[in-house]
């Protein structure tokens, strides 16, 4: 996932600095008495939709032994239920003209549909559905699985930079299961069965711990009725949820992981433990991240790449929208004859700068000008308009998100500096070094 | 994600799915200067988008200087007369604007996004790099030094060196097409400042130029931006001079290459020369591998190599239909001890489309998910933009979005066996595999006897 991820992750961090409603589309909300929420928000620019349920499992709730479970699960949401055989969700949906997908996070699992806001009542007769009947047929959960393995092997195995990436988050974290990797590990992948998938999806596939984010052309009251019919009569799960990952230790001293792995080039990867919003630190954390990384005239390209030639590319990426405390975390490919160490000593060098002196006025309202407009660019997609709306709602409330920008803009100069003293220091650090081998074949 | 992106899927159907129940009110005017300039206005957003298209690619550049284009489109933000690379990115990112450009096989594109408020200041700057580029030497020598190390570093990726080395042995290093847009590091090293500057000043000029500018701007506001910024640009030089395009060698057996690599995975890319965008069958194409291989969950490799053996995480077939015929390719990654097996799918569903009609439930999914996804490609602004440009490079009828369901509904069965037979073949194709060969075990495919 690495490269895509970080340049998700860091355009994620932009938009998500956001406020849903700041381009005043209409928001509706609702709550079913079997604890379903629903949240729709009116464009009527297009006659378009996007659908999407939220449950609130990730890797984060899974237990010792069967990490990969929640994205397995993911996967096998699409495998049939009595009703809908293997497939043909993703066929009604493509033979309507609209596209599917899902994907799991450490925090939450999300199914999506996008299409004709007509067709609208296609997604709520199929996500309602595979809620309550999901099959797990055995046949299906043995190929399945393999798909996964191979999903592994393509992301991960064959990718040094991910690899190492991994790593650094694994390390990082001693105690919090964010440590473990969304898609799991080979051998737990293996070994989760039918009967854990089984209770866990009975467990965390209730209406109560799920949450529906409708955006498009569409009519509130008449899209509620639709939900309501089919989703009341699905009842909450017996077993709540319960969530016990341990709360992570402060870390007391720089962790340094290496990574010996065919490749060209070296990469440095840096992660510093840091607080998420609503912590007052989050939004100097996420204009750190731009003042650092934020185009072309930022710092680690003006100075790392540009300038000092010592990185081909670089990155700072900070998503404050966890629901615990995660990561900041920067680096970059070493230059063509550059050694790794070169690389961290002067990505060192810029975070100190960020602790030692104040940024000036204009770089500060740069950051903010720019976690502004892509707030503005990203309401042009329905999909990214629930998107944001929903990482909000994991945390409390959609609603939350008006907070984001009014934080953002409060931002000082000064608190920047603080917030680079606080967390981005040697003793908060966990860094990975990819050293290139090359194999020598037979 | 459960998911491949289906990069495949989106590329090929980019131009062909758009809708009828969605004309774009779109208006296009000519500038004194033969600037083809074409607006749509949308006001859901404060946001203006623009996107410049220069016909300079592979196509348009000399064979003994490949990567001239995407070096000079490169070092467009580098660099004007008035203004320093510094001045530009700052500028820019202040706005919270983008600007950046990009070269792919067939043109380049220039592309702007903009809040409505900053939208004369950020088009003074777009307009700027377009026409006033100054390519700075020392420039131009860091930004040969990051493209070489980017392509360096793209070994890693075994699906890339496939594809690089699937791409040059089935077009050949005289094809443009057939060698890398960015040049190789070797080609890199010998373009200089003055074959940049030179091709700048050949390539692009307003008559050869396309403008799409979609957002919330009226059109008198916009004719106001383009006479204020771009009436003075001019050709610099008489005729555009392009080269002859190499015509591609027809394959005559299967070809296999191996390229042994140390992984977990085997990348196979399996194809041959495919069709041009102007050809009349593109529609029947489209369709025909969309159940082959192009539609995702809904099509057959998929549906046999990941659906019922998961033995793939995603399997793939496109037609790439440039302005020159491009490829036809099918592309998977599956476990090493999976190759045979994989590709032994591939022929046999390669035989099973060139043998018998699709039937009726999977021609009527192909077609609704066809003309029923199109409104959804108008959805942003920049897709609209993107999309305005180059229906107009590739002559697209005017009517297309009107028309585009009519020619998706009128696809037969009997036109689909038709352009499979003509368009595909289960003999004459290259097979490019990077692997482990010791985990492969491919001896039991016959035409890969050659693997070397």
């Amino acid at each position: 996932m690495k490269r895509a991820a970080v340049l998700f992750i860091s355009f994620l961090v932009a938009l998500l600095s956001t406020d849903v409603s700041a381009q005043n589309f209409p928001v509706t909300e609702q709550t079913l008495a079997n604890g379903l929420r629903i949240i729709i928000i009116e464009d009527h620019k297009s006659p378009l939709a996007t659908f999407q349920i939220w449950y609130k499992v990730g890797s984060r709730n899974e237990p010792e032994g069967k990490k990969g479970i929640s994205h397995l699960l993911e996967h096998m949401m699409f495998k049939g239920t009595k009703k809908y055989g293997p497939k043909e969700f993703s066929n009604i949906i493509q033979r309507n003209g609209g596209m599917d997908n899902a994907f799991t996070s450490k925090d939450y699992t999300v199914y999506y549909q996008n299409m004709s806001s007509d067709r609208l009542y296609l997604s709520v007769e199929l996500e309602s559905d595979r809620m309550k009947n999901l099959l797990l047929d055995p046949k299906e959960l043995e190929s399945e699985r393999n798909v996964v393995l191979e999903e592994r092997r393509q992301r991960y195995e064959n990718d040094p930079q991910a690899l190492i990436y991994e790593d650094v988050i694994s390390t990082a974290f001693k105690a919090h299961s964010y440590r473990d990797p969304v898609i799991g590990w080979p051998s737990t992948i293996r070994a989760i069965t039918k009967e854990d998938l089984s209770d866990y999806y009975s467990v965390f596939y209730s209406p109560s711990n799920a949450f529906i984010v409708v955006a498009g052309d569409v009519e509130p009251a008449k899209v509620i009725g639709i939900i309501k019919e089919k989703f009341e009569n699905i009842s909450a799960a017996v077993k709540s949820p319960v969530f016990s990952t341990a709360v992570e230790p402060q870390q007391e001293g720089p962790k340094k992981i290496y990574l010996r792995k065919e490749a060209e080039l070296p990469y440095v990867v840096m992660a510093f433990h840091a607080p998420s919003f609503p912590h007052p630190d989050s939004f100097a954390l996420d204009l750190l991240s731009v003042v650092l990384s934020g185009g072309k005239s930022a710092r680690f390209y003006q100075n790392l790449v540009r300038t000092q030639a010592v990185a081909l590319n670089e990155f700072a990426s900070y998503n404050p929208l966890y629901s615990d405390p995660y990561l900041f975390m920067v680096g970059g490919t070493a230059s063509k004859g550059v050694a790794a160490e070169t690389l961290a000593d002067a990505l060192w060098t810029e975070i100190k700068k960020l602790g030692s002196g104040l940024i000036s006025e204009t770089e500060l309202q740069k950051a903010k000008n720019q976690i502004e407009a892509s707030f503005i660019f990203a309401q042009d997609s329905n999909y990214s308009k629930a998107l944001y709306a929903g990482m909000f709602e994991r945390l409390g409330s959609w609603r939350l998100s008006e907070k984001y920008l009014e934080g953002i803009r409060k931002v000082t100069a000064a608190d920047l500096q603080s917030a680079a003293k606080k967390y981005l220091t040697e003793d908060n650090s966990t860094t990975g070094i990819l050293i290139p081998v090359k194999e020598v074949r037979k | 994600m459960r998911r491949v992106v289906g990069i495949c899927l989106v590329f090929v159907l980019s131009l062909a799915c758009l809708s009828s129940s969605e004309a774009l009110d779109k208006k296009e005017i000519k500038l004194a200067n033969g600037l083809t300039v074409i607006h749509v206005q949308r006001t859901a957003l404060p946001v203006v988008v623009a996107s410049m298209l220069i016909k300079a690619s592979p196509l348009y550049e000399s064979a003994d200087k490949p990567g001239t284009a995407y070096i000079a489109s490169s070092m467009l933000m580098e660099g004007t007369t008035s203004r320093t690379g510094l001045d530009i990115s700052s500028a820019i990112e202040f706005m919270g604007a983008s600007l950046g450009a990009s070269t792919n096989s067939d043109f380049t594109t220039i592309s702007l996004s903009a809040l409505k408020k900053d939208a004369d200041r950020a088009f003074g700057i777009f307009s700027d790099v377009v026409m006033n580029p100054s390519f700075p030497e020392a420039d131009l020598l860091r930004k040969k030094r990051i493209l070489k190390g980017s392509l360096l570093q793209k070994e890693e990726d075994h699906s890339y060196v496939a594809q690089k080395r699937f791409m040059k042995e089935l077009f050949g290093a005289e094809h443009p097409y057939g060698r890398l847009v960015s040049g190789s590091a070797e080609d890199i090293d010998k373009i200089t400042r003055a074959d940049i500057e030179e091709y700048h000043r050949q390539k692009y000029r307003p008559d050869q130029a396309i403008l799409s500018v979609v957002g919330d701007i009226s059109h008198e506001e916009l004719l106001d931006l383009v006479k204020k910024y771009f009436s003075k640009w001019q050709p610099k030089t008489k005729d555009v001079v392009n080269n002859p395009i190499a015509a591609i060698k027809p394959l005559a057996s299967a070809i296999a290459v191996g390229i042994d690599k140390k992984t977990t995975q085997a990348t196979i890319i399996f194809g041959h020369p495919g069709i041009s965008r102007s050809n009349p069958d593109y529609y029947a194409v489209s369709v025909m591998n969309y159940i082959l291989g192009g539609g995702g969950f809904a099509s057959r490799l998929m549906d046999v190599v990941r659906e019922k053996r998961g033995l793939t995480y995603g399997i793939y077939s496109s037609f790439s239909a440039h302005k020159e015929p491009g490829a036809f390719s099918i592309s998977v990654q599956t476990k090493n001890e999976s190759a045979d097996e994989v590709l032994s799918i591939i022929k046999s569903e390669m035989q099973r489309i060139r043998k018998e009609q699709v039937s009726d439930a999977e021609l009527a999914d192909a077609k609704s998910f066809m003309t029923g996804s199109f409104p959804r490609r108008f959805e942003t602004t920049s897709r609209i933009a993107d999309f305005l440009v180059a229906a107009k490079f590739y002559d697209l009828p005017e009517d297309y979005i009107e028309k585009y369901s009519s020619y998706i509904n009128s696809v037969t069965k009997q036109e689909i066996l038709r352009v499979a037979r003509k368009y595909l073949s289960d003999e004459n194709y290259l097979v490019v595999i990077a692997g482990d060969r010791s985990k492969m075990k491919l001896r039991n495919m016959q035409f890969f006897k050659d693997l070397k």
